[in-house]
């Protein structure tokens, strides 16, 4: 059903479940290391490989970083909660179980504003807790790379066991037509916030920062809430958006042609921007938690706890109203620059001295366009705030015009070297010899004496085919308003 | 005497001093094992080139000069419930058979660092599951005392390795009474520490709450010395206790109970209670109040729910602890014929793998823990274990150790109670609440019953971290009833 129509006749209801691999240095119940990428099977040992009589020790730095988010997201923080068994087979899950929490997670009942257009909308959050991931099925053969049809599967324990906190929202209602915005601004507000607070590297793309989109939708002038369902690979922002608009548009014409949702699990296509059935909730397991009997209650120490929240960075909402305030930007160049990750680069460079319009013109301009040709995110691209910010104060001082700037950017982006050693080696100094200026000039009035006499004779438009002679003759390396003074002089004319 | 009838304490000595070198002691033992071995089946693994290995490092270490504890070149007999590098590790069960693992227990690593030399492999009820060792997948242990009967379990390998001078010590584990009841009918000690004292990293786990390591030997002083030597913090254990603990050797040397208040479990006695079981626990309360203690009676009503509770409990967490066996990474894998999920193999290996009383007690877990049932069962049975805490507290505050029979009967017939499960799991009545509330305990030899002359334990609780009380009043016994018997009970054992 086209969405518009959809949301004449339903309104949906969002729930977001996100799950955020903490970047601790070692896993949430052993030592083992946690860098991504590594060769399978390498970061594993006997506890995350679930060995007979192995045992899990916790990682406190995890549990440090559960409490700010939970802080950080407005939470309650528990006094004292325990971990639970998670119970169900998948061999992925060395132990069979998974320690979670259940009814006791560590912190709970918060919130986190978000902005679509303009408007805040307040996302009220369940829960948050703190969980370890399990290891990586790939399957191998058949079509689709899932488990069905496949030849074998091969399974890699390095991720069994990293730390992961999951943010459950409650059911978030009233966003209607927005409903799919919404939910992009969410994640994108809490990975802001995960970034600000260092505890994760968020990459949706390697799967350190996952979400579950859970849609529903109930008849306009109901109030009774309709059957969910909860979409699983939704593997970056933009699918965000799209799964949860293509889940209103698909149970909508469900509905409408007097089907049932099936409360299901269901799997978001990328390529399609639609989702297909998974696993059924009516087949889904009784996991049968039962408080983790390996492990003692944790109890945070209240002092602690209000410690860890007075050292809280500044959250990304209020730093971004306060950037754009000292920046001077409209909402829309805010938002643009949040969208292309830039905010951090920015005020990085700002930082490094640059002005504000210099440092965001640069990274939304030139430095985006360059990302975007090598398909890297912007902060990969080999140049650094400091970079960028010497270049602008070259700018500032004359010594390069806009032109030349980008051709030093270039070459640092080659990896040729710092800004003045690009500078130096490709020559690019603006041209300020008078003396040299002058020669240039007076060649180029003699090559084009049509243009200068009509200079001469007071059509002081035409002066701009000269100016653009001597750009041309000094390679761009010219001062164009001092080559336009120079030339005016010269050919006896006053503006 | 034979170097297999000397006590631990002597033999650490006597290879402290060069005496007699660990190899020596080492030898007479695997000679000792390799003569009555067919008829116990204590061990499920011996290598004789192994252990003797380990006593010749221990020979190495006293000539270069080391300073060896009072243990060193000590031969042990080791559950198999615990991972040792070098040995297979199997907790009975056929879906271990032959599995090797790539570390050591925190326990075998404090046996090896204080020079004990590991003989072997001690057989055990699948994954500490049973009270007799017949539940193990590799046939069951012979009681020294009747090879018609039961050495008691799970921990019966070690017990009937002790009591037929295989080994002067033994590991085991205590989940609900598995060190102290097949103590108390092979007329040995067996101690259960407070639960935390003692590591369980490498021990296979049954049920996480209660598994506790324990020592045994043929008599206090010796479980003591193994005690301290395996016990203590280890951070490789979240659950493991972070404080001083009182010395038990201490205590077993002073073995002091003039002035000690004694109280005496009222509900632990009467009706199926063997008549010479009665009898023997009688007489030890009689030889407390003689030697000066202050014997009362003391009511704990919530001990007569700690059965039930402890078969909803323990099966739960077991039902979980036992799902990492999958065929997937390590042990028995059944049906990979490539034409086979995951799921298959792992439903078909475990079939094959487990035998009946674990099946028993992971369905009983599973339904336990169960949406719809968890209040019902887990849920209460948990309430149920804070009463039986508090009924030791409330205990605490007017005795300083409880007593009671170890076991309702002594060693029965094996076969006998193998298809009635009921029957088995009341060997543990009386041992069960001190698992429930993580209190220490012991059982110490008391006597033999008038009816079958077979070994009556005398079971002795203290207070959580209060291990130390145990090896004083145990050792008082101990002391009183060898000059009334003039030696060990163990010296009225029939030869093997």
């Amino acid at each position: 059903m086209p969405y518009d129509e959809a949301l004449e006749r339903f309104e949906p209801v969002l729930g977001l479940e996100t799950h955020v691999e903490l970047g601790t240095a070692s896993k949430m119940f052993c030592g083992c290391p946690t860098t991504f990428g590594a060769p399978p099977n390498t970061q594993v040992c006997p506890v995350c490989l679930a060995l007979p009589g192995a045992l899990p020790t916790t990682n406190a730095t995890a549990i440090e970083s559960t409490i700010r988010i939970g802080l950080a997201l407005n939470c309650s923080i528990a006094q004292w909660c325990r971990f639970a068994r998670k119970n169900y087979f998948y061999p992925d899950m060395p132990k069979n179980y998974q320690i979670s929490q259940y009814d006791e997670p560590l912190c709970f009942d918060g919130h986190l504003d978000v902005e679509v257009n303009g408007e805040v909308v307040r996302i009220e959050i369940e829960r948050v807790h703190l969980e370890e991931d399990t290891g990586k099925s790939t399957h191998v053969g058949g079509a689709t790379g899932r488990i069905h049809g496949a030849d074998y599967s091969a399974v890699d324990y390095n991720r069994a066991g990293i730390p992961l906190v999951e943010i459950v929202t409650k059911p978030v209602p009233g966003t209607g037509g927005l409903a799919p915005e919404v939910a992009r601004a969410y994640v994108t507000e809490l990975r802001e916030v995960m970034r600000a607070l260092g505890v994760s590297d968020v990459r949706m793309e390697e799967g350190s920062l996952r979400c579950d989109v859970n849609v529903s939708l109930m008849p306009r002038g109901s109030s009774e809430w309709g059957t969910r369902t909860e979409t699983k690979n939704v593997n970056s922002l933009r699918s965000v958006e799209r799964a949860v608009r293509g889940e209103i548009e698909r149970q909508a014409a469900v509905l409408a042609g007097g089907g049932k949702i099936v409360q299901e699990t269901r799997h978001f296509h990328e390529d399609t921007g639609t989702t297909t059935s998974g696993r059924s909730k009516e087949e889904a397991q009784d996991y049968r938690y039962f408080p983790e009997p390996d492990l003692v209650p944790i109890a945070p120490d209240v002092a602690w706890v209000a410690r860890l929240k007075a050292a809280l960075p500044e959250l990304p909402r209020l730093r971004r109203g306060r950037l754009q305030r000292e920046w001077g930007v409209s909402d829309l160049d805010m938002t643009a620059m949040r969208n292309a990750d830039a905010v951090d680069l920015v005020e990085a460079t700002v930082a490094a001295g640059a002005p504000p319009a210099d440092a965001r013109k640069w990274w939304m301009g030139e430095l985006a366009r360059r990302a975007n040709e090598l398909v890297v995110p912007l902060a990969e691209l080999p140049i650094t705030p400091g970079q960028i910010a010497r270049v602008c104060a070259l700018v500032g001082e004359g010594a390069l015009n806009d032109k030349l700037a980008r051709q030093v950017l270039e070459g640092v982006l080659n990896g040729e070297g710092s800004p003045d050693e690009v500078v130096a080696a490709r020559g690019l100094r603006i041209v300020d010899d008078e003396g040299e200026l002058s020669a240039i000039i007076d060649r180029v009035l003699a090559d084009n004496a049509a243009a200068a006499d009509k200079v001469r004779g007071g059509k002081i438009a035409a002066v701009g085919a000269l100016v653009g002679g001597v750009m041309k003759a000094s390679r761009g390396k010219a001062d164009a308003a001092r080559a336009r003074t120079l030339i005016l002089e010269r050919l006896g004319v006053s503006e | 005497m034979s170097l297999v009838r000397k006590s631990a304490a002597e033999l650490g000595a006597l290879v402290a001093s060069g005496d007699v070198s660990a190899v020596e002691v080492a030898q007479a033992h695997l000679d000792r094992i390799a003569a009555v071995e067919p008829r116990v089946n204590a061990f499920l693994h011996v290598d004789a080139e192994t252990t003797l290995a380990q006593a010749r490092a221990v020979d190495a270490r006293r000539a270069a000069g080391d300073d060896l504890g009072p243990l060193a070149g000590v031969p042990i007999a080791h559950k198999d419930v615990f991972t040792t590098t070098d040995m297979p590790t199997t907790a009975g069960s056929k879906i271990l058979e032959g599995y090797r693992p790539p570390y050591d227990a925190t326990v075998t690593r404090r046996l090896r660092e204080a020079g004990l030399v590991i003989l072997g492999k001690t057989n055990l009820d699948e994954f500490a599951m049973g009270s007799s060792t017949e539940n193990s997948a590799f046939g069951p242990t012979r009681n020294p005392w009747d090879l018609s009967r039961v050495p008691g379990g799970s921990s019966g390998g070690s017990s009937a390795a002790v009591a037929a001078y295989e080994a002067p010590l033994s590991t085991g584990t205590d989940t609900g009474g598995s060190i102290r009841q097949p103590a108390a009918v092979t007329g040995i000690v067996g101690m259960k520490p407070t639960y935390g004292g003692s590591s369980r990293y490498g021990l296979i786990a049954f049920a996480s709450s209660l598994d506790t390591p324990g020592p045994f030997a043929r008599n206090v002083l010796d479980a003591a010395l193994l005690h301290e030597a395996f016990s203590g913090h280890d951070a490789m254990d979240a659950t493991s206790i972070d404080a001083p603990a009182p010395s038990v050797v201490e205590a077993a040397r002073q073995g002091e109970v003039a002035g000690l208040r004694v109280g005496v479990v009222r509900e632990f006695g009467g009706e199926g209670y063997q008549p010479g079981v009665l009898a023997r626990f009688h007489e030890s309360v009689e030889l407390l109040e003689s030697l000066g203690a202050k014997v009362v009676e003391v009511s704990c009503p919530s001990f007569t729910t700690a059965l039930p509770a402890y078969y909803l409990i323990a099966p739960s967490e077991a039902s979980s602890n036992l799902a990492r066996f999958d065929a997937m990474r390590y042990g028995l894998r059944v049906g990979d014929d490539g034409t086979r999920s995951a799921e298959e193999v792992m439903a078909l290996t475990r079939a094959a793998g487990f035998g009946p009383e674990v099946k028993r007690r992971i369905i009983l877990g599973t339904y336990a823990l169960s949406s719809g049932y968890y209040d019902a069962y887990y849920g209460q049975a948990q309430k149920v274990r804070t009463l039986i805490a508090r009924d030791f507290e409330a205990a605490f505050h007017q005795v300083d150790v409880l007593i009671s029979p170890t076991t309702p009967t002594t060693a029965f017939p094996i076969g006998e109670r193998a298809d009635d499960p009921m029957a088995m799991y009341l060997a543990d009545l009386c041992t069960i609440p001190a698992n429930l509330a993580g209190n220490a305990a012991i059982s110490v030899p008391c006597g033999l019953a008038d009816e079958d002359g077979l070994p009556v334990g005398l079971q002795i609780m203290a207070p959580v971290l209060g291990d130390d009380r145990c090896y004083r009043v145990a050792a008082a016994v101990e002391r009183a009833l060898e000059d009334r018997w003039g030696g060990g009970l163990l010296s009225k054992a029939p030869g093997l």
